[in-house]
């Protein structure tokens, strides 16, 4: 029996929905790398809100959906998106109280881990990227998640979702 | 929570292994296309939406225009079919004298390409017709210029094609000009194709038009693939590097046309697994 009342489940799904849009939305060729990792960024929010609600499971179900998106290996992103939720469990308490820039740095490190683990993927099945560029979304994942972070709190604040 | 990290993690390498290794996991990924579907069709709708709109602002003098020229088009196309309606008829009383088998006509249907992004890396697209339509796993797909992909899953409402740009896709062609066979894998740069295994002394020359040879059962022959950009021979390597540039507007490409070939019923067409000889 559940003692407190879960409320506001629609905006959590409403949040990644939108992150599954601008995931798949089209952009110019030289933006399409630069695009930063949207559901892992707001996966790792409410990990962080609300670890009893958002974790290891919805992380590897949204994983699923993404593979199935973005054409990829069935349960590529599922890997990395569970292990990512797994960390940001871990270090939530932390990065809450942290400042900005530490935070930044953490969620670089969690984006550069969920990267790492898709690129072993990728290269385990015989298409390794082959620049650099393949890194870009851990620098534009850090620079966006500063406002990311500030939206998403707004929104739960403004529905209350507890 | 750390044993459903593991439940996770080995579950997603099993799935891994099962989709890399096999393709048993076809019709998991067709239930989970319809899921992603709607997303894929909301992405695409604003592109749709702001395409209508540009055509009913459209003014009169520009219809017209747009009307006069299509209709100089057509006169000039109609003329040449024509003349190919002339040729053809020659070609089936060639080949009844010369008792080959006769080539049926290929079906084909349109399909739209959703504006949606997939991997980056990976040079895929997604159609907005599925096996609600007939279409098939292994499925040619092809532009007005020419070859684009084939069709590598399957959903009821979607499917993906791969683009013969992909890395992983490689159609056996043959130059139009004297039937040099060769591969035309594709390199992960959306205008270059690489010929793989010219030997150095082969006769492929620069601006020379590759078409699909029909080998391998998948391509009907015939169609254009690429036109060859650049031969480098050196003598020291056993092989030539030849690259060439798609015929298909592969980047730019908002329409494409799904083909039967050669009237094979679509569930036959799917095991087909011998080289047709039809396209020599």
């Amino acid at each position: 029996m559940r003692v407190y009342q879960q409320r506001g489940g629609w905006i959590i799904i409403a949040t990644f929905l939108a992150a599954f849009v601008l995931t798949a939305m089209p952009v110019p060729e030289w933006a399409a790398s630069w695009r930063p990792t949207w559901v892992a960024l707001v996966l790792v929010y409410w990990c962080m809100e609300l670890p009893e609600r958002v974790g290891i499971g919805v992380g590897w179900t949204l994983g699923l959906l993404l593979d199935a998106l973005t054409g990829a290996l069935l349960g590529q992103h599922a890997l990395a998106m569970s292990v990512t939720a797994y960390l940001a469990v871990k270090t939530r308490c932390q990065i809450r109280v942290f400042a900005t820039v530490q935070q930044v740095l953490v969620i670089s490190l969690l984006l550069a881990s969920y990267l790492l683990m898709m690129l072993f993927v990728k290269a385990m099945s015989g298409i390794p990227p082959q620049d650099w560029v393949y890194a870009a979304p851990v620098l534009s994942g850090a620079l966006v998640w500063p406002w990311l972070f500030a939206l998403l709190k707004k929104v739960r604040r403004r529905a209350h979702v507890s | 929570m750390n044993a459903k990290l593991a439940v996770g993690v080995l579950l997603a390498l099993a799935l891994m292994t099962l989709d890399h290794r096999s393709g048993h996991l076809e019709s998991a990924r067709a239930a989970l296309s319809v899921v992603v579907y709607p997303i894929q069709y909301l992405v695409n709708f604003p592109v749709k939406a702001s395409a209508w709109v540009k055509d009913s602002l459209r003014t009169r003098g520009a219809l017209l225009n747009q009307n006069a020229r299509l209709r100089e088009q057509n006169l000039l196309l109609r003329t040449q079919s024509q003349k190919f309606a002339a040729l053809r008829a020659e070609n089936t009383r060639l080949r009844e004298l010369l008792e080959s088998s006769l080539e049926k006509g290929e079906r084909v249907l349109v399909a739209d390409l959703l504006a949606v992004e997939l991997e980056p890396s990976a040079h895929q697209v997604v159609l907005n017709k599925g096996s609600k339509q007939g279409v098939y796993m292994g499925q040619p797909v092809v532009d007005a210029h020419g070859i684009m992909g084939q069709v590598i899953h399957v959903g009821p409402f979607s499917s993906t094609g791969l683009l013969i740009t992909d890395v992983s896709h490689a159609p056996p062609v043959q130059v139009n000009r004297n039937g040099v066979r060769a591969i035309a894998a594709g390199t992960g740069i959306l205008d270059q194709l690489l010929l793989s295994y010219v030997s150095v002394n082969a006769d492929i020359r620069k601006g020379d038009l590759l078409v699909s040879s029909g080998l391998g059962g998948r391509f009907p022959g015939g169609y254009p693939v690429g036109e060859v950009t650049k031969v480098v021979t050196n003598p020291g390597e056993s092989f030539a590097k030849v690259l060439a540039t798609p015929s298909a507007r592969v980047a730019e490409a908002r329409e494409v046309l799904l083909v039967w070939p050669k009237g094979l019923p679509s569930d036959l067409a799917q095991h087909a697994r011998f080289p047709s000889v039809a396209a020599r």
